[in-house]
């Protein structure tokens, strides 16, 4: 295999891992806030071991985000260095302003949330909470400027030429508030705070079923049930907001995205359906004229479409495109409707009777796992073949040091090591789950410290 | 270039970004060495203890090399797209560790299985050791120069960066993390686990001191140039000098039973070499091997005059902020190490 295609595995299967975890940090996060903060504001302990609960299973996510998340930093100088080169003004200083205020506060913070529940007050307890949110919040803040810099670049000059030839700042906030951040980045946040709050309602729910926690689990799932319903509809807008912004600025991304060849012709929107690139034709469920009316609220209205592009400068997995886009849109869908189903049994008193509701919860926890994700690969493999879009090629911007056997090496090892973390992330998530939260009759981890401590003699 | 006080932006980034990797030294510097010393505790409670030691710390200790990472991308993004691509393997080895370490404190104490707590007991120390040795080995690198080709691109094979010399400093970063962490141990822990904790500490002293002078001679042997910069500026001396007294000062805080002083020292000795370093190689960052022109210095190396700035309004804003962060944390786990529910 060649080297350009083994870095373009790595770097999206490195991304793809990590990226499991900081949606659940940032939506456990918030989650964890609103608990402790309900624990503040009424003083009833059954929000403070709900929260301590949640605590323990950040931590799990946290730790892995992290870990795999310096990954990341350290892949983009590794792997692609001539992009690095290209984009250190603009992508590297957005990554340095993460690390200085949202690593530093989330990972600062994290030793007072993790272990000082004994150590500090419960306000300041609190404020460590929200600190380690607000970092959370913070980084995804940058790291969203800095992916959407590379989709709809803004505020900057190209100088020098060929392989030397670099982005450099012309207008920060230019650069900061470019066409696609804001739209991008209220998605990324809504989408993380339905991961988490999925996950939540996912395991009450199944304290429920086994009749387990049941007090606690009921005002945990309400919690959750709330953000969820919230964010899913917001979802809908943000995304609409979204693919206004990607008509607008990339074109080809959305032409992909629908499987819209003809160039100029009125565009058909697909609940669903399958892409043939060589005939250029879409076999599905489409609503004629259906993407017009949404972007150009006309029908009829014409729009950019594949072929308005030279062959080499438009996606080439145009049906890997679509078929991600439209299974994010339609999970998005699926949210709304479980959510909003769920607020209406609770508005009429009967949510925890709905055994059928709870199962299908349980099981829901995957769905915006799987929406982060392939709308993620929706937008990275609608944008090549750029990595920067109209300015700089993915082929282009790979390391010129290395070689096809060295990232042969390294992919394995990651595949391996992720493997083992995955396996090993799934069992404690698992572990810690049927174990509970604390203060309900099982036997405490303190009590299995102690006991394994007194089993083990033998000197310091 | 814009300047403050004088100094162009381009060197006041080149000494930010040496002074973030000297917090980071510090920093993690501690509890990779507290990792390198724990298959040295044999019992279940003392490796518990020592691991929590550094439980609420860590991950803030880590964040350094994250930020110090982002500020040389930032900075000097020649410099990170050659050194990062062109040392793939050694940088790669170090994830794995990063990574492997990480995993190792998290999932250690999950398990009551002894056959479980050991994996991951040693997991723990070897990836802490590999990471203070793989560390040392860049600096080695560093320090001698790399084979920097047209483009500034790395030529050769990456097993010539496992050179005797970079091996020898590899060495010589292990033996002061572990002086360093054994110390910030001394801090935290009490009865049994303090006193073998004393003993080690004074092995590892002696540890450094003999890697130190052996390294130090071989510097001068196979990094001719070292001294240069100092010989033409004397007055510079005073930097190595002062590091000289201040390792000499840790043992003597050591034996007085001072140990907060003492690591006080430990850490300005970390900060003072790496300053030594980067008066040597001012203004260039890396040495090329093959040929100067293609030495990567603070001129040809780095971002524009306007993202430099940017960069400099963000650690003006940032760095105040981030040592107040570590300072509420340290301040927050003062003391003994206790156990309790929450503890790893």
């Amino acid at each position: 295999m060649d080297v350009e295609i083994l870095a373009r595995i790595q770097f999206a299967f490195t991304v793809a891992f990590h990226y499991i975890y900081p949606p659940l940090s940032i939506g456990l996060g918030l989650i964890m806030v609103i608990m402790e903060g309900l624990y503040l504001r009424t003083g009833e302990k059954v929000y403070e071991t709900m929260a301590r609960f949640w605590t323990r299973i950040f931590a799990l996510t946290f730790g892995i985000g992290v870990a795999t998340g310096i990954v990341m930093e350290f892949e983009f100088g590794t792997n692609w260095a001539t992009y690095s080169k290209y984009v250190g003004d603009v992508f590297g200083s957005a990554l340095a302003a993460e690390g200085i205020f949202a690593f530093a506060l989330e990972s600062g913070f994290l030793g007072v949330l993790l272990f000082g529940w004994n150590r500090v007050s419960s306000v300041v307890h609190f404020i460590a909470t929200v600190g380690v949110w607000l970092g959370s919040m913070f980084s995804a803040v940058w790291i969203v400027v800095a992916n959407s810099w590379q989709q709809t670049p803004a505020g900057y000059h190209v100088v020098g030429e060929g392989l030397n030839a670099r982005a450099e700042i012309t207008d920060f906030w230019a650069m900061v508030f470019n066409p696609s951040s804001v739209d991008r980045l209220t998605h990324v946040w809504i989408g993380a705070f339905l991961a988490g709050a999925f996950l939540v309602m996912s395991v009450h729910a199944w304290y429920l079923l086994k009749n387990r926690h049941v007090e606690l689990s009921k005002k945990a799932f309400q919690i959750a049930l709330g953000v969820a319903t919230v964010a899913s509809l917001g979802q809908l807008l943000s995304g609409h907001a979204s693919a206004e912004g990607v008509a607008e600025n990339q074109p080809a991304k959305l032409a992909a995205m629908e499987g819209h060849f003809e160039a100029e012709g009125p565009a058909d929107l697909y609940i669903f359906g399958w892409v043939d690139k060589a005939s250029q034709t879409v076999t599905g469920l489409g609503v004629p004229g259906g993407l017009s009316l949404l972007v150009h609220q006309d029908a009829s209205a014409p729009l950019t479409g594949l072929n308005a592009f030279a062959e080499e400068d438009r996606p080439g997995a145009v049906n890997a495109v679509f078929q991600f886009y439209h299974l994010m849109v339609a999970i998005g869908m699926a949210l709304i409707g479980l959510t909003l189903l769920a607020s209406w049994f609770w508005f009429k008193g009967t949510l925890f009777e709905q055994r059928w509701l709870l199962r299908l919860f349980v099981l829901a926890v995957l769905l915006p796992n799987i929406a982060n994700q392939v709308g993620w690969f929706t937008a990275e493999m609608g944008r090549q073949p750029w990595v920067v879009y109209g300015l700089l090629r993915t082929s282009d911007a790979l390391s010129k040091a290395v070689t096809a056997n060295h990232v042969l090496f390294s992919l394995i090892m990651f595949f391996l090591i992720y493997a083992l973390l995955f396996g090993l992330f799934l069992y404690l998530l698992n572990k810690k789950i049927v174990h509970g939260p604390a203060n309900d009759g099982d036997i405490s981890h303190r009590q299995m410290q102690r006991e394994m401590v007194r089993q083990l003699p033998g000197q310091a | 270039m814009a300047t403050i006080f004088g100094i162009d932006y381009a060197t006041l980034w080149f000494f930010i970004i040496g002074g973030l990797f000297s917090g980071y030294a510090i920093l993690d510097g501690f509890d990779l060495g507290a990792g390198a010393w724990h298959l040295f505790f044999k019992k279940e409670n003392s490796r518990r203890i020592a691991l929590n030691a550094i439980g609420p710390v860590w991950d803030g200790n880590e964040v350094w090399l994250v930020i110090g990472g982002g500020a040389l991308f930032a900075g000097f993004p020649v410099v990170y797209a050659s050194v990062f691509s062109g040392m793939y393997i050694p940088f790669m080895l170090f994830l794995f560790s990063l990574i492997l370490r990480a995993v190792a404190i998290e999932f250690r104490s999950k398990e009551p299985m002894q056959w479980w707590r050991s994996l991951w007991d040693v997991t723990y120390s070897l990836s802490s050791i590999a990471l203070a040795f793989l560390l040392g080995v860049v600096l080695g690198n560093v320090l001698m120069g790399m084979p920097i080709g047209p483009d500034f691109e790395m030529q050769g094979s990456w097993l010539q960066f496992l050179n005797p010399y970079a091996l020898m400093v590899g060495v010589t970063t292990l033996a002061l993390f572990m002086m360093h962490g054994g110390i910030y141990l001394l801090m935290k822990t009490e009865g049994k686990l303090f006193e073998k904790v004393n003993v080690l500490v004074w092995r590892s002293i002696l540890f450094f001191v003999i890697t130190f002078l052996l390294t130090s001679v071989f510097t001068f042997l196979d990094v001719p140039h070292m001294a240069d910069r100092f010989l033409t500026h004397p007055v510079l001396f005073a930097v190595p000098v002062l590091a000289l007294l201040s390792i000499a000062n840790v043992p003597r805080l050591v034996s007085k039973g001072r140990y907060l002083f003492a690591f006080v020292f430990s850490s300005l000795t970390m900060a003072l070499l790496l300053l030594v370093v980067a008066i040597e190689l001012y203004p260039v960052i890396i040495r090329s091997t093959i040929d100067p022109a293609w030495d990567l210095t603070v001129s040809n190396a780095s971002a524009s005059e306007k993202s430099l700035g940017i960069m400099l309004l963000f650690a003006a804003i940032g760095a105040p902020l981030v040592v107040a962060y570590t300072a509420f944390v340290f301040w927050t786990f003062r003391g003994k190490v206790t156990l309790d529910e929450m503890s790893y």
